[in-house]
């Protein structure tokens, strides 16, 4: 029992560092709004013309492109959050915490909702652009909208956490970074729909988790903005089922982090 | 009970034996020094007594819990000071020292009167509410020595406490660590390839290649060796070497123009040797020199070498980029 309270407020402790660390660091705020407005403005309004074919005409490219560079901004601050695990370990807080009398589950665990925490505060930041592409949100749409971020920020902050269990040194990370945060973000239907895609990208797409972010994360935001018969031509599942595979998705990652991070040395 | 009982431990990585069965008792309430180059493996059994990594073979107790067994009573019972700084440096010194109480369950209460306590220990009371990114490197060393004694631990660990320090600051740590000993009866156990600063402690073992070469007080070690050399000059050199053999029964030699006495304790010798000279006809003693063996010549004498220089390797070469900045 006074184990328990123990691991709870080591999970308390590392979770409450992450998000102190990031509401005290405005510039890194500012600064991470930079790519996704790159993304959003540029990328968005350049290839608007060309992508208006899209949704019968009646989707305009920035909008179907916000609830992709959300998502973006989500999987990069849960992985890079959960990766910073490498560096911490060896030349910072997270050896004080290795220590301390609480268990590597706990430590594990407050890892995930620290970097879930920020990732969610990221990924709300950009939702704060929305009237600016044209997109207007309920509240209720932004509550749902919150609860999906949080699921996909929970799921890749797990998956950061398996994978920085295992490294050991800095340099695997840009490995990371291009075979598989890279890749992620493409196949996962941030940046095209994936409707009559080739059969590969189709398989990779499927077993992309971030797949099962975007597409609930692109209904919900555009439910109100684009005809339910326009929404039909993009979405790949009901958001439902979405849902209940991300979740899956998320706990299994979690239980094998978790397992990994207690087997290491 | 000893503070620390350590049993024929024995740490492999891989075909690699980092710790060769060694044997150690650390008493109560002992400076302990643990002196070694790097690689010897003086971090990895700082790691297995702190738990943070598993024996091969033998066993290691730390205030009488089995480190393999108890490492949650281990862990709550011991203060660690890293190689490496461990302080979240967004972070105030303050708030460094909250999280700390709550992994390991500092009340609330304690917790107020403690913080105090430690901060003015090591000499950081003004500076609780600063971020510790603007701390100096000592600061920052001091910082974690107050940290790691927040709870109440009856055995501090410090790995390397002064490495990528300069001297005077590094005099400065030495300070607060004899304080701190003095003030809250606690045992330490430290490492470091400083061979200076071993004199600090009380007993050391000198550790090389996962082995224990010698275990003894640093006057202990430097006896071994045969002593200290005294050297003198005298106006009649062949008088005074035949007076110093018949009157102080010891090996006298003459080393180009000075006479050379190997004795156990120099110190109180030469009165000895003045007596003999000024005895009528006095002879005169132009110069008179002291040495004593230093920790140096006792590490040269037991391995056959001067302390080694690091490899540079990935992580040696991260470390160092992080001393850098910690100056």
């Amino acid at each position: 029992m006074e184990n328990l309270w123990r691991d709870l407020q080591g999970i308390y402790v590392i979770w409450y560092r992450d998000v102190l660390r990031f509401l005290r660091n405005r510039a890194r705020i500012i600064s991470s709004l930079g790519q996704p407005l790159l993304f959003l403005f540029v990328f968005g309004s350049g290839l608007s013309p060309a992508m208006s074919r899209l949704g019968a005409g009646q989707l305009d490219f920035t909008a179907f492109l916000f609830p992709g560079i959300i998502a973006m901004a989500v999987l990069f601050t849960s992985v890079f959050s959960a990766v910073s695990i490498v560096w911490d370990r060896e030349f910072g807080f997270l050896k004080e915490i290795l220590v301390a009398p609480v268990s590597r589950t706990a430590v594990a665990l407050g890892k995930i909702a620290g970097g879930s925490t920020v990732a969610l505060f990221q990924g709300a930041i950009i939702l704060l652009l929305a009237p600016l592409v044209g997109v207007h949100l309920s509240l209720g749409q932004i509550v749902v909208l919150f609860a999906l971020m949080l699921l996909t920020a929970a799921t890749m902050t797990s998956f950061g956490v398996l994978i920085a269990a295992r490294m050991r040194s800095m340099e695997g990370f840009q490995m990371v970074m291009n075979f598989v945060l890279m890749p992620m973000f493409f196949l996962s239907g941030a940046f095209f729909p994936l409707r009559d895609v080739p059969l590969w990208m189709d398989i990779l797409a499927q077993a992309n988790p971030m797949t099962y972010g975007i597409d609930p994360i692109r209904q919900v935001t555009l439910q109100k903005s684009i005809p339910e018969a326009v929404l039909e031509t993009i979405r790949l599942h009901p958001i439902v089922t979405d849902v209940a595979i991300l979740a899956v998705i998320w706990l299994s990652l979690m239980v094998v982090a978790v397992w990994i991070f207690n087997r290491q040395e | 009970m000893n503070a620390i009982e350590v049993h024929d431990l024995v740490k492999k990585f891989g075909d690699f034996t980092a710790v060769d069965h060694i044997s150690f008792d650390v008493r109560q309430g002992e400076i302990f020094g643990f002196l070694g180059p790097n690689g010897a493996g003086k971090t990895t059994t700082i790691n297995i007594l702190c738990t943070l990594l598993k024996p091969t073979a033998g066993t290691a107790l730390v205030n009488g819990y089995d480190v393999l067994h108890h490492p949650y009573e281990v862990r709550q019972s011991i203060g660690l000071v890293f190689q490496d700084p461990s302080l979240d440096d967004q972070l105030t010194a303050e708030e460094n020292l909250q999280f700390h109480a709550m992994l390991y369950g500092v009340s609330r209460r304690d917790y107020e009167q403690r913080s105090r306590e430690v901060l003015e220990l090591v000499g950081l009371s003004d500076r609780a509410r600063s971020l510790v990114r603007t701390f100096s490197g000592g600061m920052k060393r001091r910082l974690e020595i107050a940290r790691g004694l927040l709870h109440h631990p009856r055995v501090l660990f410090l790995d390397e406490p002064t490495l990528g320090l300069d001297p005077q600051t590094r005099r400065h740590i030495w300070d607060y660590v004899r304080a701190l000993r003095e003030r809250e009866h606690i045992t330490i156990f430290l490492t470091t390839h400083y061979l200076e600063e071993a004199e600090y402690a009380d007993r050391i073992a000198i550790i090389d290649h996962g082995k224990i070469v010698a275990l003894d007080t640093p006057s202990g070690l430097k006896r071994r060796i045969g002593g200290d050399v005294v050297r003198l000059q005298t106006a009649q050199n062949s008088e005074a070497m035949l007076r110093l053999r018949t009157n102080l029964q010891t090996d006298v030699l003459l080393d180009g123009n000075e006479i050379v006495l190997r004795v156990p304790q120099g110190d109180q010798i030469i009165p000895a040797i003045i007596r003999t000279l000024g005895a009528p006809p006095p002879i005169e003693v132009l110069s008179i020199n002291l040495r004593h063996p230093t920790l140096d010549d006792v590490f040269i004498h037991l391995t056959g070498k001067a302390i080694r220089e690091a490899e540079a390797n990935t992580t040696e070469y991260m470390r160092q980029m992080m001393r850098v900045h910690r100056r």
